[in-house]
């Protein structure tokens, strides 16, 4: 037996049964959108490559992407990767604490050199060196910067890791910066959201685990599996959208009868995610289907927007508290008076110099 | 040998020959010989009024895609495509407008001088500097009499560069990134526009920037018509016409 366990190996100590194993391989593969064929490549991958460890490390953050990856639909993948992790280093998951779980991470990262993934929730305040994050007894930005110089890859779980999120907020008082500023000679793997589903986390992690490299990522790093489309484009409301049907109050008749939340300032269609087909809560439902738009939560800098509520946004990012229309609307007016002037006066002088020139006939 | 656009000099012997602008001794020439000087080709003529009709649609149904009409139930949500058509219609005139636009470059390389004037500005002519300080001066009501051009005047020359040039290149660039986000990040336009929307960071901004562009070019219109308006009574020359037949006349033969 080798030195270090198989993936198998730990399934089968954690008393998972094989039929199981393969049950959780073919699920997986599904998730994965993966033909039928990639059920025994999957199965075998498990069975013979030693397990790849994961640390999770935690900066500011709010704890909602840990909450979401617990309660993943498929609960051997739950279990399975839950486990795998919890092995090496994870200081919210893991029994270890204080210095104990301080000394598992060191031993980790020695064990493991340039072997293991690093996923990190949350982000890394710079503002005073640090110091709005202590992880410890030291900046988080040291521990990340430590954890990451050996890693194999790095996860950025969530819009926090990823784009800041509302830590990040203007006037981002700590300087709370996404991971992949920081760190900047790794690949990194964006799964945003506030938070991530939980099926789209396991199965990025199961994919790296699995074939031992990153998923086909988008131009902007994130798994194109699972945000390749915008959430408009997979909508069940989508026909009444295209139908021009839209809720337009809060409770009124539309609003019952489920038409689009458009009006109502929805980011469906500025927003890549998977929640309209994957959904939540083990494929339950999804914030559109309980009647709330879409508030962007996967987008970069997605607090920075304006209302979720608006359809044509304040525009924040030009510092101004007027959406498109107001100031468009208050500059064509001026221009409208300016030129209306404009054409008083001329047509003043133009009579001015038609007397003129009649005087000077006469 | 003169300038080729040189303002043919004051005190010019010839009736109506000194002219402002982008003037040439060919014009100067023609005009001696007809009342009127062919400014604009027939292409550029047709690309004005299709680039303008296209504006249009892209303004209304611009304007309703951020603000939607009232719901209406005509049928049933399958059979019913309101929002879709407005829809199309922008999409359909946003790539009518692009591939007039490219045409127009186009005639920029083989049609005549005139038909560059949009494209460059001669920045590096003291003379034209000093007809955009005299066009300002008149607008202002400060000069008596305006003078006369065979194109554009320097000063509208500058604003068709900003609002036409560098406004509608921004207005298609933004249009067709989010027109590539409904094709899907695996289609050709996403791959020619993808990189817009990276630049922005989020597809929100692209769509209010996007906005904004429509308010800045219906800021356009409204001056540009004024003045075409205003110029054809007030200038020495011809205005609205000469976007029609192609002709600038002069209403006199005094110099300058
Ligand atoms: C003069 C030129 C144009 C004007 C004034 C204009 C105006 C607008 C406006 C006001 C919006 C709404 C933005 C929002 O608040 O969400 C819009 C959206 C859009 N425009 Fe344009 N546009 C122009 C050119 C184009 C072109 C050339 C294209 C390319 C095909 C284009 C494609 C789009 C698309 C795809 C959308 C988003 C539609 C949606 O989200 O449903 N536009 N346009
Ligand atoms: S509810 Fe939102 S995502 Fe769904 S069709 Fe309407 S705008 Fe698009
Ligand atoms: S529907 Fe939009 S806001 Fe809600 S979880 Fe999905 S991406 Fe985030």
């Amino acid at each position: 037996m080798s030195q270090i366990e198989t993936f198998y190996d730990v399934m089968r100590r954690q008393g998972i049964t094989r039929r199981s194993f393969m049950k959780y391989c073919s699920l997986t593969a599904a998730a994965l959108g993966l033909a039928p064929s990639y059920v025994p490549k999957i199965a075998h991958a498990m069975e013979t490559k030693p397990r790849t460890p994961v640390i999770w490390v935690h900066g500011l953050e709010c704890t909602c992407c840990s909450e979401s990856f617990i309660r993943s639909a498929h609960p051997l993948a739950k279990d399975v990767v839950l486990s795998m992790i919890s092995l090496d280093y994870d200081d919210t998951l893991m029994a270890a604490a204080g210095h104990q779980a301080e000394a598992a991470l060191e031993e980790t990262i020695e064990k493991y050199k340039g072997n293991y993934i690093l996923a990190v929730e949350g982000n890394p305040p710079l503002n005073e060196d640090g110091m709005f994050c202590i992880v410890g007894g030291k900046p988080f930005v040291e521990q990340l910067r430590h954890a990451a110089k050996d890693a194999k890859a790095i996860i950025s779980w969530g819009a926090c890791a990823s784009y800041g999120c509302v830590q990040a907020a203007k006037p981002n008082p700590t300087r709370a910066t996404p991971v992949h500023k920081v760190i900047t000679d790794k690949p990194i793997i964006k799964v945003p959201g506030c938070p991530p589903i939980a099926e789209v986390m396991t199965g990025v992690i199961t994919y790296m685990l699995t074939f031992d490299r990153l998923p086909e990522l988008d131009r902007q790093g994130r798994p194109a599996m699972f945000y390749g489309q915008r959430i408009h484009d997979k909508c069940y409301r989508r026909p009444h959208f295209d139908a021009g049907q839209f809720v337009e109050q809060w409770d009124d008749e539309n609003a019952r009868k489920g038409y689009c939340l458009y009006k109502m300032g929805c980011k469906g269609p500025t927003t890549y995610n998977a929640c309209s087909t994957v959904r939540w809560n083990e494929g339950v439902s999804f914030p559109i289907q309980s009647g709330h738009g879409c508030i962007g939560c996967s987008e970069d800098g997605f607090w920075d927007q304006g209302s979720f509520y608006d359809r044509v946004t304040d525009l924040t990012q030009f510092g101004v508290e007027a959406n498109a229309d107001r100031v468009g609307m208050a500059a064509a007016g001026v221009v409208g008076a300016g030129v209306a002037a404009h054409a008083a006066i001329s047509a003043l002088k133009a009579a001015q110099r038609k007397t003129q020139s009649k005087n000077e006939d006469a | 040998m003169r300038d080729d656009h040189a303002p043919a000099a004051a005190g010019d012997p010839h009736p109506g020959a000194a002219l402002a602008g982008d003037a040439t001794a060919a014009d100067v020439e023609s005009l001696r010989k007809h009342s009127s000087v062919y400014v604009y080709e027939a292409p550029v003529r047709l690309w004005h009024w299709v680039n303008a009709a296209a504006i249009l649609v892209l303004v209304a149904t611009g304007w309703f895609i951020g603000s939607p009409p009232p719901s209406m139930q005509i049928a049933e949500a399958t059979h019913q495509f309101v929002f879709g058509y407005i829809r199309f219609a922008h999409f359909a005139a946003g790539q009518v407008m692009a591939v007039g636009f490219l045409a127009r470059i186009y005639w920029a390389f083989v049609g005549n001088h005139h038909a560059r004037q949009l494209f460059v500005l001669p920045v590096w002519k003291a003379h034209w500097w000093r007809e955009i300080l005299f066009e300002l001066r008149w607008y202002l009501f400060l000069e008596k009499e305006p003078k006369k051009y065979v194109g554009h005047n320097p000063l509208a020359q500058v604003a068709m560069f900003l609002f036409i040039t560098v406004g509608l290149s921004f207005m298609i660039l933004t249009g067709f990134a989010l027109y590539a986000e409904g094709l899907g990040a695996d289609s050709w336009l996403y791959h020619a526009f993808g990189w817009v929307l990276t630049l922005f960071g989020n597809s929100q901004i692209v769509h209010s920037a996007h906005h904004l562009g429509m308010w800045a070019i219906v800021i356009f219109m409204m001056i540009h018509i004024y003045v075409a308006i205003r110029e054809d009574i007030m200038s020495r020359q011809s205005m609205v016409s000469t976007m029609i037949s192609g002709h600038r006349s002069f209403k006199d033969d005094r110099p300058g």
